[in-house]
Formats: C-alpha cells, structure tokens, sequence
C-alpha cells in the first residue's frame, strides 16, 4: 500500500502553520495504521527552518519545492507541483488544510486526478467496505466524517476506487500530538523548473494585507463563552471581567456574532474555531449542533441558562439554572476571595 | 468592449433555518420541508456580474443552473434583478453527481456558451463544499480567483480582484479567461427590478410550459425572450459515464443523526450556596486557580 501526504502549509514567518501539524500529527497515526510512511510536501520561499520544526511529528519523507516564485502561494503553481509529485508516488490518502488555501487548491488538484474529496472532515478513520450490489470488498479505506445539511447529519464518505483519498480538515480539528518515534526524514527536491511554465503565472498578487490572529481561542484552556442570552454588548463586558479573573478568553456563538454583541472571530463552532480546553463555561448558550461540534471535547463543561432544558445541559458537568447577571458577579466575588 | 459572463447558481434547501419537522422520525432530513432559496453566495455573484455590466454595458450575464425543473425558479429571479439570459442544465443522469461530475458537467455546459468569465459563488449551504467552483476551472484549464470581494479594476486583458483570506486580504490580477468565486462579504445583490419583473413574469422553460393550463405558443412567437433554455446530457455533449453515480469518486457509506454524549451533570441553582460549591469543586480540582 502507498503513502499518506500531508500538503504542509508555510506562513510569513516561513513557520509550518498549526493545522498542518495536526494533520502530520493524524497522518503519522494513520499511516502507522496502515503500515506505511508519512510525506509531506512543502512548497515556498523560506522553507529553513521547516525540517526542525515537523520533526517531532515523525514525517518520513519530506517533498521541498523551494523558489522565490513559490511564495505568497498561487493556485496553479501550486497546484502542477502536488499533482506532478501525486502522479509519480500516488499516494494512498492526501491531507490539506481547510485553509482559504487548502480549499482553494485541494478540489482543484482533486479534479485534475479526477478522484475524490471530503471538505471539512471532523474525523478520520481506517475501515472496510462492502459494495451493496456488487459485493466487492474494499479493505482498509479512509472513513472521511463530516457534518452535513447545516450539521444536522453525520456522514461518513468514502472513495473506494479512486486514489488519492482527499480530505480537508480545519484548524483545532485533529490533536497536536508528536510522534511516538521519530528520525530523520528522508529529503526529496523537487524539480519545479521542468513542471512550472508561464501559463501557471496568469494570475499574480498586486498586494497583500496580512494580520497576525488577535485572538487565541485554542491556546486558551480556560474559555468563558456568551451566546444569545447574554443579551447586549455591554453585558459582555461582565464575561471579560470574569476571564480576566480567572485567566481565560472569551468567545461566543455564531448568534451572539450576528447580533453584534462581539466580533467574530470569538466564534466558536463548525463555523467558527474548535477549541477543547479544560474548561468551558457557557453563558445563555443554548447549545445548536453547530456549536457544539466546536466545544463538546472540553474536559469540563458548565452551563449557566434560565431554561433548564437547553439542549447544552446534556453534554455539561454542571448546570447552573438561573441568570447571567446573578451568577458572574457570585463568580467572581468568590474566586478573588479565595484564590491565592 | 463588452464581456461575456456566465454566472453559476444552485437552487438550495434552506438549511439554516433546518426546523423541527424538517428532521424526519429516524433523523433523515426531510428535504421536502425546507423551503428551496436561491443559494445565498450565488446572490453575491451575480451581483460582481451585474457591477461589471454597470461598468461596461454591453456585457451580457447569463445565468447558469444544473438542477431539477424547478430549479428555473432561480433563473426568473436573476433575470428580475439584472441578468440578460439564463439556461438551465436538467437531466435524470446528473442524480447522485458529486461536486466532480457536477463540475463536469457545468464545464461542458460553459464550453457551449463560450464567455470570457465564469464567476460562482465560494459555496453552497447545502453541501458547504466550495469545490465545484475550482473544479470547474480546472476542467475549462482556466486559473480560478476564489473568495473574491470587490472588483479593483477592468481593462481589455485583465481584471483586478480583492481577496478576502482568513487573516487578511490579498489584491491579485487576472488575465481572461479566468473563473471567479465569490464570498459573502462582498456586496449584497441589487433587489428586483419591478419593470423586469414585469417583462419577465411570464418567462418558462419547456417543461415548465407544458404544465401550464393556458396555451403560451402565440405569445412566445411573438417574445422568443421569454423563453429559459433548457439543457440536458446531450444538449451538452456530455459523457454519461462521467456524471451521476458512475462519474462521482465519493460514495455516502452511512448517515448518522447527531448524538447527544449524554453527561451526568450536576444541577445547581444561581444561590450563593450553589455558586460557591460550584467554584469550589473548580479550585480543589484545579481545573482554575
Ligand atoms: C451551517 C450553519 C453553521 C453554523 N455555525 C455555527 C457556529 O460555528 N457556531 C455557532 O455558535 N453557531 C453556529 N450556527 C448557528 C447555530 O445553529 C445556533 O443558531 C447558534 O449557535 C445559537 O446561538 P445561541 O445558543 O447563542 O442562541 P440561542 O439559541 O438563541 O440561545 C440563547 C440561550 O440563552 C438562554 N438565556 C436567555 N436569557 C438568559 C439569561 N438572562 N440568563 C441565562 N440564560 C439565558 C436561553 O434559554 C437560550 O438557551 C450555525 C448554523 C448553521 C445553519
Ligand atoms: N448545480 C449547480 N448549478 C450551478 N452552479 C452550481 C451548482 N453546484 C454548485 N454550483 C456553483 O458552485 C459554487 C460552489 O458550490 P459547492 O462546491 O457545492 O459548495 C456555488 O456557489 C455555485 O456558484
């Protein structure tokens, strides 16, 4: 069986981004799997530090397309390298961000090898098929698990007579863990001058405005959230008070966005970030699949909702059935009372 | 110089309002009771199509659609709020397309109507994909700029598009032919025009026509405008073992409802006793402090 490949996505810093890590860090495990190797591929200008940096993820085989051409990234210089490097080693499953990058370059490289892709997935898994009518046996597949219909239904996509098995995955999705063993990875250089002409340059950058993130939601583990409920913008102001308190971040739903009271990129959810710290409080938040799929992996959960079904009580440790506006202040005076 | 733009549009089920009586018993969605929207991002690019018309009059926008009968819906729409012409791509061989043989499909539907632009919208809200606008562009071996925003600038060889990323913004310039998707936070698309829906009121496809009581033949003699073209497999010379089932890489192995990991959780009320018990399981747990 071939490999699985993980496109490794590099910033202005020339740092792997966080979410290719994740995916080497499921790669190495899926790959272990099925007793195979992990590659990745990186493509840019400043691509220094980047072996010292995957390292600890046990990458087997490092793919490097290294030229001034290559950074900011562009579609279709991107796009003919990975397809020239899938079409030589044909890999047995291919993992990209989903990045404004990698859903912008995976459906393109996916249609040029006319296999299959899953955008978003949510999780990964090895397993068997069994056609329904030709009962053809499939065996050791990629599971590719994603919400679907606005994240009422689960399903579960395979591709079983295409190759690549395609997936994107976004940021805080996959855990960030370092391999159990790790050596040094093999390096392969890629010849981009026989694979780039000038037709891959029809599209150039004029320009480009880049921010670092403000906010660090997933390297909170404290994360106080406000939804609906919490009912204005200066109420918010009380759950700053509180994760000043305590030292967490504050983040919300997707409905408290939408009414303005905060910005969004604090949302939390299937359209927003997916965070899983150690605690998450949530204030007047229902609890909608949507944002739930973005926090259920907290280790612990508390609830704070006048009404005492909201659906958030099912997956939370504690319940507190009452009002916002009682409950922080309580909060607040007890623990800088009792803190040391 | 005018341009010819294709603009592409899928008719959705309203999946954010996806109620209670929209989940059937066993947790399959029941796709009947969602009413059937214009795809919102779709709104967004027929409005950057509409702009480039403002800026160049002679251009011509024409709508786009592969879907079932009903779908000419959204055609009417565009053309009430500014679109000259639409077609629509219907055929029981696309059923069970995924985004590549629908992408296929939608090429080759593009290859016969010939424009200088594609633009789409980034994704669909059925699916929440945004594959098929880079996939189409692959399959017409034309560049792609995604989540465009705003039009910087038009001239005869090429167009000046802003980006939005998920950290910034990014100006780039493309040469033509080139395939556009659009993303939300660009302008919403201009409303109805009560003159054009008017004009266009009575404007069917065939099929739509011959379920109509009234007999239309002499009035669409004497107004060939008010009728939407209809497209199928052949119409598009399409190959039909690359649509449908037998064109589409990715198979639904199973659906499952969303379940609740029920917890046992710990029910408390907002009296001082109750916030204080709370806190103080958090610090002797050391979960904060
Ligand atoms: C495709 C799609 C993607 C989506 N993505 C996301 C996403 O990424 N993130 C997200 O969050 N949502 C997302 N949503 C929206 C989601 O479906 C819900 O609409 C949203 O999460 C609801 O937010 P809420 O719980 O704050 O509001 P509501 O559902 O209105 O709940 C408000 C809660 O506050 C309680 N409350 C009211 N007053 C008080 C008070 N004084 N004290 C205590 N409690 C009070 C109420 O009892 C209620 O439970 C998405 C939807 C769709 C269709
Ligand atoms: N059946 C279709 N008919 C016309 N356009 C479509 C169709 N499916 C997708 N598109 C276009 O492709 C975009 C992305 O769709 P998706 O990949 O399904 O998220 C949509 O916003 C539309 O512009």
């Amino acid at each position: 069986m071939n490999n699985v490949f993980v496109y490794c996505e590099i910033n202005e810093d020339g740092n792997v981004v966080d979410v290719s890590l994740e995916l080497l860090s499921k790669g190495r495990k899926l790959a272990d799997e099925l007793g195979v190797k992990l590659e990745g591929i990186f493509i840019g200008d400043n691509l220094s530090k980047v072996e010292e940096q995957v390292f600890p993820y046990g990458v087997d085989v490092m793919h490097i397309a290294s030229s001034k051409k290559l950074f900011p990234y562009l579609t279709l210089p991107h796009n003919a390298i990975v397809t020239h490097i899938f079409k030589e080693e044909q890999p047995e499953i291919a993992l990209f961000g989903a990045t404004t990058i990698g859903r912008d370059l995976a459906p393109r490289i996916a249609s040029t090898l006319k296999c299959g892709l899953t955008a978003d997935c949510t999780s990964l898994e090895i397993g068997d098929h069994t056609e329904n009518r030709t009962k053809k046996e499939y065996k050791n597949l990629l599971y590719q698990i994603r919400p679907a219909f606005g994240g009422n239904i689960i399903a579960t996509i395979i591709n079983p007579d295409t190759r690549p098995q395609m997936a994107t995955v976004r940021e805080g999705v996959m855990k960030l863990e370092p391999a159990k063993k790790m050596s040094k990875p093999i390096t392969k250089l890629v010849d981009i001058d026989n694979i780039l002409n000038d037709d891959h340059f029809a599209v150039s950058i004029i320009e480009r405005h880049i921010e670092a993130k403000k906010v660090n939601l997933r390297g909170s583990q404290i994360i106080v959230a406000g939804g609906y409920g919490v009912g204005s913008r200066e109420n918010f102001d009380l759950l700053y008070e509180l994760a000043d308190a305590i030292g967490g971040e504050v983040a919300a739903t997707r409905a408290a966005v939408d009414a303005g009271f905060i910005e969004s990129d604090r949302q939390v959810g299937q359209t927003g970030v997916t965070v899983r710290p150690k605690l998450y409080i949530a204030f007047g938040i229902s609890g909608a699949v949507q944002h739930r799929a973005g926090m259920d992996q907290s280790a612990t959960i508390i609830s704070v909702n006048t009404d005492p079904k909201a659906p958030i009580n099912a997956i939370a440790d504690y319940t507190i059935v009452g009002e916002i506006s009682t409950v922080v202040p309580k909060m607040i005076e007890y623990y800088k009372k009792h803190s040391k | 110089m005018g341009l010819k733009i294709v603009v592409l549009a899928k008719q959705v089920p309203d999946t954010r309002n996806v109620g209670k009586d929209a989940m059937k018993a066993d947790g399959t969605v029941n796709r009947g009771a969602l009413p059937a929207i214009f795809n919102p991002e779709d709104l967004n690019a027929l409005e950057m199509a509409l702009h480039i018309k403002d800026l160049r009059p002679d251009t011509e926008v024409t709508i786009l659609t592969m879907g079932p009968p009903r779908a000419a819906e959204i055609i009417r729409e565009a053309i009430y709020r500014g679109a000259d012409n639409g077609f629509l791509i219907t055929d029981r061989k696309f059923a069970g397309s995924d985004t590549l043989a629908t992408s296929y499909a939608i090429s080759m539907a593009v290859k016969k109507v010939n424009p200088d632009m594609v633009i789409a919208g980034r994704q669909a809200i059925d699916g929440d994909t945004a594959q098929v606008g880079p996939q189409v562009a692959e399959k017409l071996d034309w560049p792609q700029v995604t989540y465009a925003e705003e039009v910087l600038f038009l001239n005869d060889d090429k167009i000046g598009i802003k980006r939005r990323l998920e950290n910034g913004v990014e100006s780039v310039e493309s040469t033509f032919p080139t395939l556009i998707t659009v993303h939300s936070s660009a302008p919403a698309c201009r409303a109805r025009n009560a003159k054009r829906v008017m004009t266009y009121k009575h404007a069917r496809t065939f099929t739509e026509l011959q379920e109509e009581v009234r007999d239309y033949t002499e009035l669409y003699d004497q107004r060939p405008y008010l009728s939407i073209c209809e497209w199928n497999v052949e119409t598009i010379e399409a190959d039909p073992e690359h649509l449908g089932l037998s064109g589409s890489p990715t198979k639904v192995k199973k659906i499952d409802n969303v379940v609740l990991q029920q917890k046992d959780s710990m029910v408390l009320t907002d009296s001082n006793q109750d916030v204080e018990l709370l806190m103080a399981n958090l610090i002797s747990g050391h979960i904060i402090g």
